[in-house]
């Protein structure tokens, strides 16, 4: 009886460890050609590791280990350090590029077309294969009607005899195969460095089918580094401004705003504590921050409470259909309904100042958008706070109850003395969570104020603004996309939100030895 | 006959990023859905009665689908050029894919293309030029003079810089005012004049309120530049050739707080024709649905306004008695070519050739009208269609949209100065911190 099944296991064990190591060895010739060499190195290390853990029977508590550990290495410690990684530098708008591509582009949007050259019909063609074959443009001049071949060489007549022309284009010719539009596109890295040099300039293609005389007007100089117009002969020479390096002329005009990625060390989080600009507002905005938390938790909690305990009681009828009625506010979207709620609160033509006959400027003043804030957040949380409430009280045993009664405790002192204590203990950790999701609830700021109202001194800073929606703000808003940036700052949030997460921990661990 | 919904979201919010982004988008998702669920049949009832369904995902980064020609593109436009490209693709022998990008397509045309998964084309209004630039992520366009000679001149302005031209433009955009010619026979020739008579349309009970131009409460600077531009205030300073110098910001100057006073006039401690209520999301509706003398919108709003039951008339943007003209902005949309597009030469003759014909430029404008970029096609189809002449009547007097990579800083701070004014705050003060406040973002590294 025994013996199959070791079999069995052992099969398994080979089948499922040769698959892992088979995956890795059909990823190595794609890794090493993309030259991923440390991709290539952590596959090969986690196979070692998995095939010591499991390819013998010793290891057994790393048998249990191995699987979460690499997950926690996946999925929490890999982006961690990414994103600390990218802190350090300035990669965000006009630093997408390394230095080397972003020379590249700048001469190859250098090309100009000669003054009053002649345009030519193309046929891209190769006396090879048409994925790696060497290039021949043949060449019909557009007005002339004259034929051209032309090479890495240079350009040369063409004799009619030697190809064929069909309606000018040169459509076959002997020892030569012409490409397809699709061999034309797929051979566009190569046909992108291709150019038949003429004493102007050089011919290059344009698009299927066309080829016009270009000139470079840009040269880069690799020794010195420097790009020099071959037209003015201004010289280029990099020039650092802020974060980032330009290519300036010597009068300090930029050749391009386009500069390139590049360590900055901890300038970014130098600015996120020195940039008066970024701390004015950042108390204020702390304090609303934890005060939208709290009093998001606190409101949705005891609405949720409330409705709760009312339709646990037997006496209620019909609780089925109150419960789905009042779980609606969950199921619709959250994106929907947080912009219908802030059409809702239109001064003139919202649905609270029409029904209500008040006149309150809702979203214009800092005090009340706070209110209409918390207003939709807890229309949008008290049904899970219900359902959460709902299911605690149910799992509390009704003897308890009956034995209070019994006490001689009346129904509200009950509650306070048996039931609240009980349900807390449930629901507690869920709290908790809760004020860590609203701690950081983009959506229904970014949906429902975007932040504002603003002053027109700072549009950066708004009066509902929590640190998430000031922060991306500051990093997507008015200097493009500022990634490097965007790391520190979410490094910094990461660290004031693991600190209120451990004090949180803290207390419920209290709770828990309480009981 | 096909679903003729459109997004009811002005195109422009795409060009001018700001912090309207993600709930433009997110509305643009759920007139996406509405759109959906309405399935292939323009089903009766108000466009508005269909309820969304779903979950809108608005958050995911768009991926790039696998053909030998990929454009991303709005879903006005995705109209006219599916047709083309896939005529495009069946004589070439290739694959082609239309994607409709829903929200923030200049962003994520840059970093997909940085990440080497954009697409081969995009279409996108000229103030993508300079994020564009600055990311280089654009290839220019060997258009050679013969080529662009076709074009409007302003139009091709826009798109070319450093003696290359970076996109072919197809349709031009500019603010008009739209009447509503059953409460105001005659166009007011003055904002006094319209004033005037849009309330005494309202005292007739003709109409709800004089004006509906958008506002809101973080302001719009798009949309109240034309009036502010005609009483002498600018956002920056010309340079002699022509181009904006954004070392002069003219926010804050004299100039400005004259300007803003007299917007102030109009605003709600005043004639109460601005007012923050009206903002992107209700101000066409409000002209739509006959409650509102006047709209001040552009060709965005011109298919539902045809779709209303309200008479209407095209007319430029009056200007301030004994002021300048009105200038709004002059945008232009136009197709451009990834600079790590995975099939440049396809890319290339599609917008070189294949696009750059009067029948596809025909095309675009049958699907999605606006005033054609090209003059012969502009001329052709104002003969049939006088709203276009008209529309493009209100761009004589227009200022190009910048294309600065800070922009996206400095319209926010003068919407929402703007907002501040109508809503009743010092003009003086108000444009000076909005002066302040547009300085550091112009001069930000």
């Amino acid at each position: 009886m025994k013996a199959p099944s070791i079999v069995a296991t052992a099969v398994i064990r080979v089948l499922c460890l040769g698959t892992a190591v088979g995956t890795a060895a059909a990823l190595t010739p794609v890794l090493i050609a993309g030259r991923h060499y440390v991709f290539l190195a952590i596959v090969w290390a986690v196979i070692a590791v998995v095939l010591a853990t499991y390819a013998t029977a010793r290891a057994v508590p790393a048998k249990y280990l191995v699987p979460g550990t690499l997950l926690l290495i996946l999925f929490i410690v890999v982006p961690v350090l990414s994103t600390l990684q990218l802190s350090t530098t300035n990669y965000g708008d006009g630093t997408r590029t390394t230095r080397q591509e972003t020379v590249e582009r700048i001469l190859a949007n250098s090309v100009v077309q000669v003054p009053d050259s002649p345009k030519f019909n193309l046929s891209v063609a190769t006396t090879g294969s048409p994925a790696s074959g060497p290039i021949t443009f043949f060449l019909v001049d557009q007005k002339s009607g004259a034929l051209y071949s032309g090479t890495e060489a240079g350009l040369a007549p063409l004799e009619r005899s030697a190809v064929t022309v069909t309606d000018n284009f040169v459509s076959a010719a002997t020892g030569y195969t012409i490409l397809t539009p699709l061999q034309v596109n797929a051979a566009a890295d190569r046909l992108r460095d291709f150019t038949v040099p003429t004493g102007n300039g050089a011919i290059r293609q344009r698009g299927l089918h066309e080829a016009y005389e270009g000139r470079r007007t840009l040269q880069y100089d690799q020794g010195t580094g420097t790009i020099t117009n071959t037209v003015t002969g201004v010289r280029y020479t990099t020039a650092r401004e802020g974060d980032r390096e330009y290519f300036v002329g010597p009068d300090g005009t930029r050749l391009s705003d386009q500069s390139w990625r590049s360590d900055v060390g901890l300038a970014n989080y130098r600015r996120a504590f020195t940039d008066q600009h970024i701390l004015s507002g950042f108390t204020r905005i702390f304090i609303w921050n934890v005060v939208f938390a709290t009093a998001s938790v606190a409101l949705t909690f005891l609405v949720g409470l409330g409705l709760a305990v009312t339709l646990n009681d037997s006496r209620v009828r019909g609780q089925k259909v109150y419960r789905s009625v009042l779980l609606l506010p969950y199921a619709i979207p959250g994106f929907i309904s947080i912009l219908v709620w802030s059409g809702f609160y239109n001064q003139d033509f919202g649905l609270i100042n029409q029904i209500t006959g008040l006149h309150v400027n809702w979203l214009g003043s800092a005090l009340w958008a706070k209110v209409a804030l918390l207003l939709t957040n807890l229309w949008l949380g008290f049904p899970y706070m219900f359902l959460v409430s709902t299911g605690a009280l149910q799992a509390i045993p009704s003897d308890l109850r009956e034995a209070a009664s019994i006490d001689g405790a009346g129904g509200f002192t009950a509650f306070r003395r048996i039931t609240f204590p009980l349900l807390l203990v449930a629901v507690t950790p869920l709290l908790v969570a809760s004020f860590a999701f609203n701690f950081n609830n983009y959506n229904v700021i970014e949906l429902l104020t975007h932040g504002g109202p603003f002053s027109p001194g700072n549009p950066d800073a708004g009066a509902t603004d929590i640190l998430i929606s000031y922060t991306v703000r500051l990093a997507f808003g008015g200097n493009g996309a500022q990634l490097g940036f965007a790391a520190a700052i979410a490094t910094l949030l990461f660290a004031i939100t693991a600190i209120m997460a451990a004090a949180q921990y803290r207390i419920t661990r209290r709770l828990e030895e309480m009981n | 006959m096909k679903s003729t919904r459109r997004q009811r979201v002005p195109e422009r919010r795409g060009a001018l990023r700001g912090r309207h982004g993600l709930a433009g988008a997110a509305t643009v998702v759920l007139f996406a859905l509405v759109a959906c669920s309405g399935g292939g049949s323009d089903a009766g009832g108000s466009p508005d009665a269909a309820t969304p369904a779903g979950s809108p995902g608005a958050s995911d980064a768009p991926s790039r689908q696998d053909a030998d020609l990929v454009i991303w593109t709005t879903e006005p436009a995705s109209r006219a050029v599916t047709p083309i490209a896939k005529k495009f693709g069946q004589e070439n022998g290739i694959s082609v894919a239309v994607q409709v990008i829903a929200s923030d397509l200049a962003a994520n045309a840059i970093t997909a293309n940085a990440a080497g998964n954009g697409p081969d084309i995009v279409t996108l209004p000229n103030d993508f030029l300079g994020g564009a630039l600055q990311n280089g992520a654009v290839a220019p366009l060997s258009l050679t003079a013969d080529d662009l000679s076709a074009y409007d001149e302003g139009a091709v302005t826009s798109v070319t810089r450093n003696d290359q031209v970076w996109a072919l433009p197809y349709g031009t955009e500019n603010l008009v005012l739209y009447r509503n010619t059953d409460a105001v026979a005659k166009a007011p020739s003055t904002v006094e004049d319209l004033v005037g008579t849009g309330q005494a349309a309202v005292g007739k009970g003709k109409v709800k309120r004089a004006l509906a131009l958008p506002v809101g409460q973080e302001g719009d600077a798009y949309h109240l530049y034309a009036f502010f531009s005609s009483a002498g205030g600018s956002l920056f300073g010309k340079k002699p050739d022509g181009q904006y110098d954004p070392e002069q910001v003219g926010i804050g100057d004299e100039a400005s707080v004259k300007a803003a006073q007299k917007i102030a006039a109009l605003g709600e401690k005043g004639s109460k024709v601005l007012s923050r209520s009206i903002d992107g999301t209700n101000a066409i509706a409000q002209f739509t649905e006959g409650k509102s003398a006047y709209l001040v919108s552009g060709p965005w709003a011109l298919a539902d306004i045809r779709k209303s039951e309200v008479s209407y008339d095209i007319t430029p943007i009056p200007g301030f008695q004994g002021e300048a003209p009105a200038a709004p902005f002059l945008g232009v949309q136009a197709f451009w070519t990834l600079s790590n597009a995975k099939n440049p030469a396809f890319a290339e003759e599609f917008v070189t050739k294949t696009m750059n014909t009067p029948e596809a430029m025909t095309a675009m404008y049958d699907e999605d009208p606006r005033p054609p970029a090209r003059t012969d096609v502009l001329k052709a189809v104002s003969a049939k269609d006088p709203d276009m002449a008209k529309l493009a009547a209100g761009a004589k007097n227009a200022s190009l949209l910048p294309d600065f990579p800070f922009m996206a800083g400095v319209w926010p701070a003068l919407s929402q100065a703007f907002a501040s004014i109508v809503g009743g705050e010092d003009p003086a003060a108000t444009m000076t911190s909005a002066g302040t406040a547009i300085r550091s973002a112009v001069t930000a590294p």
